[in-house]
């Protein structure tokens, strides 16, 4: 199973800042095993999702092209501090996360 | 609306079968070009990956500001900032020209999400960092070059 992401959601005037950091290999499937000459396995996020108070703000699509442990930033506007915010990734292989995090 | 677009989208094993799902009125065009789907990651150059988002008419927009390295060091993690300041914002999707798959990430924003997205991506070598932008209905792109010393796929 995944490591678990880290949520950090703070409030500037009336926007949430939302940035979230996820735990994932993010292999593109083109690189090579230094040891055996064998393509290492693409495994990497394919979709991320995020909502506030049950409401989805982002729905994204990703592909190997994004760094190892991706770190995602977005703006919401409209949320107040205490609200909620939930983010689901899955990855190419079905491997699923969540996590929530109160914005301070 | 989106649950439904994803589904279609993922379980449709080719771009062959999103026109027929297009032919059979599941999905409206205009429906196929917010979010790029699943084939459009796998495009192998720039031209088809804009093709497969629906985005080939892109006007080049000086709203849209991309924040990167001039140089980056380390193609392995290159921070990449779009902001786009065009009204009506509901996606952003960002580009790599010269990586194996161009298509790093799209971002479909609703619900009060602002035209802003922050990430880190993997650059092969030098190129041409485009940031593809959905506004009503409308694509609009912007471009930055990124000078990349030691590629971060694969090598």
């Amino acid at each position: 199973m995944a490591e678990p992401m880290r949520i950090r959601a703070t409030m500037t005037g009336d926007v949430a800042d939302v940035k979230v950091l996820m735990n994932h290999t993010m292999e593109t499937g083109l690189r090579k095993d230094s040891k055996t000459g064998q393509l290492i396995p693409a495994h990497y996020i394919t979709d991320v999702t995020a909502s506030v108070n049950g409401t989805k703000v982002l729905d994204a699509g990703m592909s190997g092209g994004i760094s190892k442990n991706p770190y995602l930033g977005f703006k919401v506007k409209g949320p107040k501090a205490g609200d909620k915010v939930v983010v689901n990734w899955s990855d190419n292989k079905g491997d699923k996360n969540t996590a929530e995090a109160t914005i301070g | 609306m989106n649950a439904l677009r994803r589904n279609v989208l993922k379980s449709a094993a080719g771009a062959g079968t999103v026109a027929v799902a297009v032919a059979a009125g599941l999905l409206k065009p205009t429906m196929a070009l917010a979010g790029a789907p699943r084939t459009a990651f796998e495009a192998k150059n720039v031209g088809d990956a804009l093709k497969g988002m629906g985005a080939t008419g892109a006007a080049d927009s000086k709203d849209i500001t991309i924040k990167a390295p001039d140089i980056a060091e380390n193609g392995a993690v290159v921070p990449v900032e779009v902001t786009s300041s065009i009204a009506g914002t509901t996606a952003i999707a960002i580009i790599s020209e010269k990586n194996a798959t161009p298509l790093v990430a799209d971002f479909d924003l609703s619900n009060g999400a602002q035209g802003f997205i922050s990430t880190r991506i993997k650059m092969g070598q030098t190129s041409l960092v485009r940031a593809v932008v959905t506004a009503g209905g409308k694509t609009y792109t912007a471009a930055k070059e990124v000078k990349v010393t030691i590629g971060g796929c694969g090598g």
